[in-house]
């Protein structure tokens, strides 16, 4: 396939436009997390609230007589509330202990994941990094999707943040399914936790069927060149590899939505790699930062940034199953997720002048 | 003709042969005499006590036309040889069966058991194998060595003659309420040591669903591999906790050395295979056994229940026991609420 046919290919692609940015407004100083109930009302985006208006609608309905609910009953009688809280937590107790719970051929364990693992991370998603969310409406309500972002911070909290992300801000509450380097596997403990949170081996196969099944799958082709860089090269994608996550999704027809995300960057600053020691540990680097290890464990406490992601619209893929080994549009396809990614990050950036304001 | 008579697995599919009114006539093959209670059921099965080298003769006189090979061990038995007659059996034993089945003019059917231990063990393997995986890594195990081996037999097999329509079946691990694998006495002990920090995906197969399977593939025509397995995924902490036993995590050198020190002396049955699977976790796909056998296995959850129901005494924590122990706790706070809002009564008039 040459370039042209390429284009003639894609007649969404040929007049394809980096995102038209909006006038950057600084955000800083907004309180996230209290934004959503009041979206519907504001209606800011009146064409891409119409499609997720009414789950968005419908959402809060059934939802907001639960946390209304214990205002009244405290009033009336406080044992009934904490008994019910109580129950629930020794019932989740005994099915933890009696094996009573299900596991999905990857080990994804949804109820472990609803009960200890979000909430533990939301409280860094909302509190620590007070991550704003934009674009959410460009991740399919149902069916697969293959989510490409870029990967930064020195430990890859920015992948956890965005299953957070999806699973609180999404209308349809969805798990995102994320693909790990094979390292994260060959660790115990780790790569336990890492399978019941629902991720696996970054590899075609898996990938391939996770896509199939309908699942969101999270991949940051960067990898470790990602996250190991230096700060001073902080929001500057790295290479993509062989784009090998293009081709999953051709071969499955998966619509690929690129994130970018913003304030990873700043929570571990690497100044420094220390190559021969990353050698020695078999570690693929050795951050050297303003806080690790000079402060041991402190230093792993990572920097309050201010964050913020932004979900790209999604690009089709459906009418070019048969190309997926075509590495010319594979490569293609590549080029335009990666540039889609870095336009919105420079967009992102300069709606956030300070990285540490609020 | 089916080999391995001798042995849980081979008895059963020889008697249920034998009461097909399809096969006209059912020869069990085996060096060693069946136990007496596996006796019982080959009444209708023509024994002979000799090993795979006096197969070529059998099938040749016999004019046997279909083979069903089952004799495969799992594990190394002390009692008789440990790993070199482990090897002798499953590798030369394959090899010479396959050499005289491939000689035999009338023979149009071959069906040999495998495992899914062929997908080996290695940190880069997807989560699910399909019958298409290649192994990554040669495995450490010796069950798994052998069942690389047999399976290239039959590839070569396959090749020389494609007449004979050749079955290879990857069964993930039997269990039933009555089994006795290594597997079954792995999870019958009150105290079950664990690999450290690791939480293996296991998939069961229910052993009358590989029976069934099996019967399958002699009366009917299958060639081809395929995985045989029980649907879902159970993770050997959430087995553990079903079968309310009691887990002892180990890391994973001290686990292989214990096993190997135990191996020594003679009692118990955990060999590389079993730490392998342990450390990796093993989930295949049955879709292609499922469209082409018509025939659905009941899930790796369902098969072990059954396995929990013939194993009841030794457990620790029963579902039943952790249930009361609920109710006895909201009972309890349940009671000291009362009671405390009433004190509140009687000292505020």
């Amino acid at each position: 396939m040459t370039q042209d046919e390429y284009h003639a290919a894609l007649p969404g692609h040929a007049d394809f436009a980096l995102p038209a940015t909006p006038p950057p407004k600084p955000l800083n100083g907004n309180r996230p997390g209290r934004r959503r109930p009041a979206l519907p009302a504001t209606e800011v985006h009146p064409p891409a609230q119409l499609e997720a208006a009414p789950p968005e609608a419908a959402a809060p309905a059934p939802a907001r007589p639960e946390p209304g609910d214990p205002e009244p009953a405290r009033g009336a009688d406080p044992i009934d509330v904490w008994d019910r809280r109580v129950a629930g937590g020794l019932a989740f107790l005994r099915r933890r202990l009696a094996g009573a719970y299900e596991v999905d051929d990857f080990g994804f364990d949804p109820e472990l994941n609803d009960a200890v693992f979000q909430p533990m991370l939301k409280v860094l998603y909302r509190d620590w990094f007070r991550t704003e969310v934009f674009g959410i409406e460009n991740v399919p309500d149902t069916g697969g999707g293959l989510v490409v972002g870029n990967h930064s911070g020195t430990l890859a909290l920015d992948a956890l943040m965005l299953t957070v992300a999806l699973r609180d801000q999404h209308p349809k509450d969805r798990h995102l399914r994320l693909l790990g380097a094979d390292l994260v596997f060959r660790l115990p403990v780790l790569s336990e936790l890492a399978r019941k949170a629902g991720a696996t081996v970054a590899c075609n196969p898996d990938a391939e069927r996770l896509m199939s099944h309908g699942e969101l799958v999270g991949v940051f082709p960067e990898g470790f060149k990602g996250i190991g860089k230096r700060f001073s090269e902080r929001y500057k994608l790295q290479r993509f590899g062989r784009g090998g996550f293009v081709s999953a999704a051709l071969r499955t027809g998966t619509p690929i939505v690129p994130v970018a995300i913003v304030g990873a960057e700043e929570i571990y600053p690497i100044l420094a790699d220390l190559k021969p020691l990353a050698r020695l540990l078999g570690m693929p680097y050795f951050p050297v930062t303003p806080t690790f290890p000079w402060l041991g464990p402190l230093g792993l406490v990572p920097l309050p940034s201010k964050w913020l992601i932004e979900f790209c619209p999604p690009i089709p893929t459906a009418h070019l199953t048969e190309y997926a080994d075509d590495p010319m549009v594979v490569f293609n396809l590549a080029d335009q997720v990666r540039e889609t990614i870095q336009a919105t990050l420079h967009s992102l950036l300069e709606k956030r002048p300070d990285p540490f304001g609020l | 003709m089916v080999t391995g008579v001798s042995r849980f697995l081979g008895a059963r599919v020889a008697a249920r042969l034998a009461a097909d009114p399809r096969v006209d006539r059912v020869i069990g093959l085996d060096p060693f005499a069946p136990s007496p209670a596996l006796a019982g059921l080959l009444t209708d099965v023509e024994l002979i006590r000799a090993d795979a080298r006096a197969a070529g003769t059998a099938i040749a006189e016999l004019g046997a036309e279909a083979v069903v090979h089952l004799a495969v061990t799992s594990a190394p038995d002390p009692q008789s040889g440990g790993r070199a007659a482990m090897k002798e059996q499953n590798v030369i034993g394959t090899m010479q069966l396959l050499a005289a089945a491939q000689g035999a003019d009338r023979l149009r059917k071959l069906v040999v058991r495998s495992s899914t231990a062929a997908y080996g063990a290695s940190f880069r393997d997807p989560a699910v194998f399909t019958e298409d995986t290649e192994p990554r890594a040669v495995p450490r195990g010796s069950f798994a060595r052998d069942i690389l081996d047999i399976e290239g037999y039959v590839r070569g097999f396959r090749r020389r003659r494609p007449d004979v329509a050749a079955t290879v079946l990857r069964f993930a691990p039997f269990i039933s309420s009555t089994a006795e694998t290594s597997l079954t006495r792995y999870f019958a002990q009150p105290l079950i040591p664990t690999v450290l920090g690791r939480d293996a995906r296991l998939q069961f197969v229910h052993v009358d669903d590989a029976l069934e399977i099996l019967h399958r593939s002699v009366v009917e025509d299958h060639p081809g591999t395929f995985n045989v397995a029980g649907a879902g995924v159970l993770a050997l902490s959430q087995a553990v906790r079903r079968a309310g036993r009691v887990s002892l995590p180990l890391p994973e050198g001290t686990l292989s050395s214990a096993a190997a020190l135990a191996r020594n002396i003679g009692v118990g049955q955990i060999g590389l295979d079993q730490i392998d699977l342990f450390v990796h976790g093993r989930v295949v796909d049955t879709g292609r056994l499922v469209k082409e056998f018509g025939f659905t296995p009941r899930t790796t959850a369902a098969a072990f229940d059954d396995f929990i129901h013939g194993h009841r005494g030794g457990r620790a924590l029963s579902a039943d026991r952790l249930a009361a122990a609920e109710h006895a706790i909201l009972d309890g706070i349940r009671r000291v609420r009362a009671a405390a809002t009433q004190d509140q009564e009687h000292v505020a008039p």
